[in-house]
C-alpha cells in the first residue's frame, strides 16, 4: 500500500494530477453546495455544455480552450442570472442555451478536423495531463472564487432559503443571485479540466448532495460537502492509478457511490428518528 | 398614542392596473389590525408598500412618521409566498438564523449574537425542539411557527404577517391568533395580520382594515363588518349574519370569505 503510494506519487504527472484536482474539489465542493441548497443544478449541468462551445471555438479563434470556457461561461451565467427566479421559464430558457451550446460546439468540431482527441479531453476530461502553469491557473481562479464566495455567502443563503423575505429586508438578491452563477461558471470551468464537461455533474453535484443528506446544519453540511468532493477527486485518481481505468470513471463511481450510501444512510436515520 | 402607519390619498397599482386608490388611514401604535378583503384587493400590496417594495403611485405612505425605506429592522415579516421553504433539508434554527444580519456581506458565521436572537425569537414561539429538526420534516402549522419566529427576529416595532393562517386547521389558526395576540401584549408591538376569514381573528384583533374594489374601510368590527360598507367594497349586495359569536358576511347566499378562501388554498398550491 505505502510502496505503491509512493510509486505513485514519484511521478511528476501524479502530483500534479493530485495537487489539481484539490484546488478544484474544494472549489466544487463550496459552489456546488450553495448550487443543490439552490435547486439550480440544471443551470449547473447547462454551463458545463457552454463550456464545450466555449473551448472548442477558443481552439478555433487561436487562444487557449480554458480561457474560452472562462468567457462563454461566465457570460452565460450572467444571463441566466438575469432572467430571474421564476423557475418554469428559466429552466425551458436554460435547456435551450444548453442544447445549441452543444451544436455550436459540434458546429466548432466540424471546423476544426484535428481536433478528435482534444474533444475526448474537453467531455471527459484528462486529469493526468495538466501541467505546472495550469495548476497556477487553478488556484489562482479557485482563490478569487472563494475569496468572492466568501463575500456574498451570507446574503446569499438568505436568499436561496427565504427569497420573499430577503427581498423585503433590503438584500441585493438580483445582484448575489448573479454573481453567484458567475462563480458557478468559474467551478465549472475549472472542474471541466478534472473530469471535463459530461462529467462535471460528479464533482459538483454528487459530494455537496450527499452532505446535504447526512447534514441538517449548514457549516457541518458546507465542510462534509468539501471533504467528499476532495476524497473523490484523490480517491479517483489513486484507483485510476491502480487500474489503469480512466481517473473521470472513479470520480463519477465515487461520487455516485456517495450519493447513494448517504441516500441509504439518511434512510436508516429517519427510521430510527421515527422509531 | 403615536401613529405607525399612516396613509394619505394613497394609490397603488403595478403599471396600468391600480390595486388601491386614494386610501386614507392611521394605524397606532401598539394595534392589532385584521387584515381582509376578497384575492386580489391588495393585502399583499399594502404590506409591500409599508416594506418600502412599493412606491406609492400618488399619495404618501409614513411608516414610524417617514416614508418607508427598504429593509427597515423595525418591520419584522411573514411573507404570504414561501417559495424555497417546502424541500429544505437545513434545521429550522440554520434556516431562522440565516435571517440575522442576512443583508450584510461576508460569511454567515451564525455568531454568540446570532444564537442568541435565534434563541430568544424560538422561545418566544415555543419552537425550541422543533428548531433542531430539518423544515421539511415539519407540519405546515409547524413550519408557520418557524416563520413566526424568523419574523420576531430583531425585536420588531412593527410586525406584517401575511396570511399565517393559510392551510392551518381552525384549532391551529387559533393557536397562532393566540401566540400573536400574547406576544403583542407582551411586547407591545403593532401588528397586521391578513387573512381570508374574520371569524378566526374576531376576538384578538382591535380594529379591521378591510379591502376591496380598489377601497379600503379601517374601523372597529361593528363599525366596518356592514351590509353598508361591505357593499361598497365587494360592489354587491352583502349581508352580514352574527350568530353564536362568529360572523358571516354573505353574498347573494353564499359565505364570501370561503369562497375566496378556498380560492387561496387552490392558488398556493399551483
Ligand atoms: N408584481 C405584480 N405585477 C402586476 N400585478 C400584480 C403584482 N402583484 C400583484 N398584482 C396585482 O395586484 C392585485 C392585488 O394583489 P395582492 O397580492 O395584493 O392581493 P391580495 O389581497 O394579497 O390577494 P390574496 O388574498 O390572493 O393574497 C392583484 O390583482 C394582482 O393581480
Ligand atoms: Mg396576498
Amino acid at each position: 500500500m505505502l510502496e505503491k503510494t509512493l510509486e505513485m506519487l514519484a511521478y511528476d504527472f501524479m502530483r500534479n494530477a493530485f495537487a489539481a484536482s484539490a484546488i478544484v474539489a474544494v472549489l466544487a465542493g463550496v459552489v456546488g453546495f450553495f448550487l443543490v441548497l439552490r435547486e439550480q443544478t440544471f443551470a449547473g449541468h447547462a454551463l458545463s455544455h457552454v463550456s464545450f462551445a466555449g473551448a472548442t471555438g477558443a481552439v478555433l479563434m487561436g487562444i487557449p480552450p480554458f480561457a474560452g470556457i472562462i468567457v462563454l461561461a461566465t457570460l452565460v451565467g450572467i444571463g441566466m442570472g438575469m432572467l430571474g427566479e421564476k423557475l418554469r421559464q428559466r429552466d425551458v430558457a436554460i435547456g435551450v442555451v444548453l442544447a445549441f451550446s452543444l451544436g455550436l460546439g459540434m458546429l466548432f468540431l466540424h471546423f476544426y478536423t484535428h481536433f478528435a482527441t482534444q474533444a475526448t479531453t474537453l467531455l471527459f476530461g484528462n486529469v493526468l495531463g495538466i501541467d505546472r502553469t495550469t495548476i497556477g491557473t487553478l488556484a489562482a481562479l479557485a482563490f478569487v472564487s472563494l475569496a468572492a464566495m466568501g463575500f456574498i455567502a451570507r446574503p446569499l443563503l438568505f436568499a436561496s432559503l427565504h427569497p420573499e423575505l430577503a427581498e423585503a429586508r433590503a438584500v441585493p438578491v438580483k445582484f448575489v443571485s448573479v454573481s453567484f452563477l458567475v462563480l458557478v461558471a468559474l467551478a465549472v470551468a475549472e472542474a471541466t479540466q478534472i473530469v471535463g464537461m459530461l462529467l462535471v455533474f460528479a464533482l459538483m453535484v454528487a459530494p455537496p448532495a450527499a452532505a446535504q443528506l447526512l447534514s441538517a446544519r449548514f457549516w457541518r453540511g458546507l465542510l462534509l460537502s468539501v471533504i467528499l468532493a476532495w476524497l473523490d477527486a484523490w480517491g479517483g485518481i489513486a484507483l485510476a492509478y491502480i487500474t489503469d481505468w480512466p481517473s473521470s470513471f472513479w470520480i463519477t463511481a465515487l461520487g455516485t457511490c456517495a450519493y447513494l450510501a448517504a441516500f441509504i444512510m439518511r434512510g436508516n436515520m429517519r427510521t430510527h428518528h421515527a422509531a | 398614542m403615536s401613529n405607525v402607519i399612516v396613509c394619505s390619498d394613497l394609490t397603488l397599482g403595478f403599471g396600468p392596473r391600480v390595486v388601491l386608490a386614494g386610501v386614507n388611514l392611521a394605524v397606532a401604535e401598539g394595534e392589532f389590525i385584521g387584515v381582509l378583503g376578497p384575492n386580489g384587493s391588495g393585502k399583499t400590496t399594502l404590506m409591500r408598500a409599508i416594506l418600502g417594495l412599493l412606491p406609492p403611485r400618488s399619495g404618501s405612505i409614513l411608516v414610524f412618521g417617514k416614508p418607508p425605506p427598504r429593509g427597515n429592522p423595525a418591520i419584522g415579516y411573514l411573507p404570504q409566498l414561501r417559495s424555497r421553504l417546502a424541500g429544505l433539508s437545513l434545521t429550522g434554527r440554520d434556516f431562522i438564523a440565516a435571517a440575522y444580519g442576512g443583508h450584510r456581506f461576508g460569511l454567515p458565521l451564525f455568531g454568540r449574537a446570532a444564537e442568541a436572537a435565534v434563541d430568544r425569537a424560538l422561545a418566544l414561539v415555543g419552537a425550541e425542539d422543533l428548531a433542531a429538526r430539518p423544515l421539511a420534516a415539519l407540519s405546515g402549522g409547524e413550519q408557520q411557527r418557524l416563520l413566526l419566529a424568523q419574523a420576531l427576529l430583531g425585536r420588531p416595532r412593527l410586525l406584517l404577517l401575511d396570511e399565517p393562517l393559510i392551510s392551518l386547521d381552525p384549532p391551529h389558526q387559533a393557536a397562532v391568533v393566540a401566540l400573536v395576540r400574547r406576544l403583542q401584549k407582551e411586547l407591545g408591538f403593532t401588528v397586521l395580520f391578513s387573512a381570508h376569514e374574520l371569524n378566526p381573528l374576531l376576538h384578538a384583533i382591535d380594529r379591521v382594515l378591510y379591502l376591496g374594489g380598489g377601497h379600503a374601510a379601517l374601523g372597529t368590527v361593528d363599525e366596518v363588518i356592514t351590509p353598508a360598507v361591505l357593499s361598497r367594497l365587494y360592489r354587491t349586495e352583502i349581508e352580514v349574519i352574527r350568530t353564536h359569536g362568529h360572523i358571516f358576511v354573505m353574498a347573494g347566499g353564499h359565505e364570501v370569505e370561503h369562497e375566496a378562501h378556498r380560492h387561496a388554498i387552490g392558488h398556493s398550491d399551483a
